[in-house]
């Protein structure tokens, strides 16, 4: 581990529960606790607490936070009540993906507050800089606030249930996507009810200094609940069943949001936005890729990122993601291929180690809770 | 983290059990341990011929693929067809009932020259591990 690597406040708990810490986008991290297999089984089962210190948060506050908002990003934010979230993109002019964000209009009414992926702070920090000093008729703050706020995230169909007992306002009927400003274990948090998994739950957020006294908390009023610690491997593979994307597999500076199906977080009708140009003209030519879901339906290894992706032993796209599902108990994967081999139930052959494999398009996302 | 005494072992974690003619190989359990979840193996077929240090097959966990070599040259005269069909084995039982394949011996020096369980257990404190 190289002597640079950054540290949440939570990674000396992680070792004491004997996780194998890894080097993540920068980060010293656990990658698993138990294993991922049972990692992933206590998410879906029972409930498991996810140390997200690595990932960034930017304040974003003025007159015309919103109006910035709505021109860095391709969602219409003007539609969030206070209290509300969705999900957003932040494109390059030729709709190439920056980073996927979530943006939490606060229950105040006033401000945002945007959550960032680790791997991408320094570059969203400095794009949006960039775009604020380019837009100098708007009068808005972007203040990069990663050093100062603790993340935490409680998924599973426990969770309800332990943070009932520990909130000092009633969780239970916040909406999902949404962003409640509380205190758990008396400390003062705010409850975005989301996640990464496919579970129901939390992502909670607090100063730095009481992030370790949340995790605590959590842990042990889980633990008569089955909450576990639970590790980036899992996450990973949660993540997938529930076909939410990565940056960096399904999104990329050489991937645009239509190629990657997230069509429904480009609002082409809005104001002017940076990357609408280009998105409005590769939907005028037509999308030519398709980001698909496959399973293997032939033994032969399981599907990982880059593998390329053939149709009658012509290349058509190669793997953004891949993995053994635990939940399903099949090799399953995404793929972004021409749009003329995408659709359910037509084949695929992956090459897995220079040999075609045979795989299967089926529906996504590949896991979805009873709700 | 466990080492049996009688076995052979490789820098690369695997090891061998040498009864007669017939080596039996396998991967280790810092080995396994360091794969994470196991979910899939693939062995060469019965009749191959291997030469030391060939791949001698594939193993994937959630995690990632890696290749298992061949620590000795020799042909494979049986595959453990369970740990194909359940791959999880490997996880729970290394050095017994996941073994991977059989080899009939062609050359008794190979093994010789494979490291004994002190020398294994060794590299592997060296290496930080365990």
């Amino acid at each position: 581990m190289s002597d640079n690597v950054l540290k949440t406040p939570l990674a000396d708990r992680h070792v004491a529960l004997g996780a194998r810490m890894v080097d993540f986008a920068g980060w010293y991290m656990p990658v698993q606790y138990a294993g991922v297999m049972a990692e992933h089984r206590t998410v879906r089962e029972t409930a498991g607490l996810f140390d997200l210190g690595h990932m960034g948060q930017v304040d974003v506050s003025g007159p015309d936070a919103l109006a910035f908002l709505n021109y860095v990003g391709s969602n219409n934010t003007s539609v969030l009540e206070p209290g509300a979230a969705h999900y957003s993109l932040l494109l390059y002019p030729d709709g190439g993906v920056i980073d996927d964000i979530i943006i939490y209009r606060r229950p105040s009414g006033v401000g945002y507050f945007v959550v960032i992926n680790a791997a991408n702070i320094p570059k969203d920090v400095d794009w949006l800089q960039t775009q604020r000093e380019n837009r100098l008729d708007l009068d808005v703050t972007v203040e990069n606030i990663s050093d100062n706020t603790g993340m935490i995230a409680i998924q599973g169909p426990n969770a309800e249930q332990i943070v009932a007992g520990l909130s000092s306002t009633d969780l239970t009927e916040q909406p999902y996507f949404s962003m409640r400003e509380t205190t758990v274990a008396g400390i003062a948090c705010q409850a975005g009810r989301t996640g990464y998994t496919g579970e129901d739950g939390w992502e909670f957020y607090c100063d730095i200094d009481r992030v370790g006294d949340l995790w605590d908390a959590l842990m042990k009023a889980g633990a008569e609940h089955g909450l576990k610690a639970i590790g980036l491997g899992a996450r990973d593979t949660l993540r997938l069943e529930a076909r939410m994307p990565l940056y960096g597999q399904e999104l990329s500076a050489g991937i645009n949001p239509l190629e990657a199906g997230l069509s429904w977080a480009v609002k082409l009708d809005k104001d002017d936005f940076i990357g609408r140009d280009a998105l409005a003209a590769a939907k005028e030519a037509g999308i030519n890729r398709r980001t698909v879901g496959f399973k293997m339906v032939e033994r032969g290894g399981v599907p990982r990122t880059h593998y390329a992706v053939q149709v009658d032993g012509r290349e058509v796209g190669h793997v953004t993601s891949g993995t053994s599902s635990p939940t399903l108990g099949e090799n399953i994967g995404l793929a972004i291929i021409e749009r003329s081999a995408a659709g359910v139930g037509k084949p695929l052959d992956i090459i897995i180690r220079d040999k075609p494999v045979k795989a299967e398009q089926i529906k996504m996302p590949f896991y979805k809770r009873d709700r | 983290m466990a080492v049996p005494k009688d076995y052979k072992y490789t820098k690369t974690h695997e090891w061998v059990k040498v009864e007669g003619d017939v080596a039996t190989i396998g991967i280790t359990d810092f080995a396994q341990s360091e794969l994470g979840d196991i979910t899939y193996i693939e062995l060469p077929p019965v009749g191959s011929s291997l030469n030391q240090s060939d791949s001698l097959g594939v193993i994937e966990s959630v995690k990632a693929a890696s290749d298992i070599y061949s620590p000795i040259s020799g042909e494979v005269i049986e595959d453990n067809t369970n740990v194909e069909t359940t791959p999880e084995m490997v996880n729970s039982s290394p050095f017994e009932d996941a073994w991977l394949v059989r080899l009939k011996v062609t050359d008794q020096s190979q093994i010789d020259n494979l490291l004994d369980a002190e020398a294994y257990e060794k590299l592997l404190e060296e290496s930080g591990s365990h």
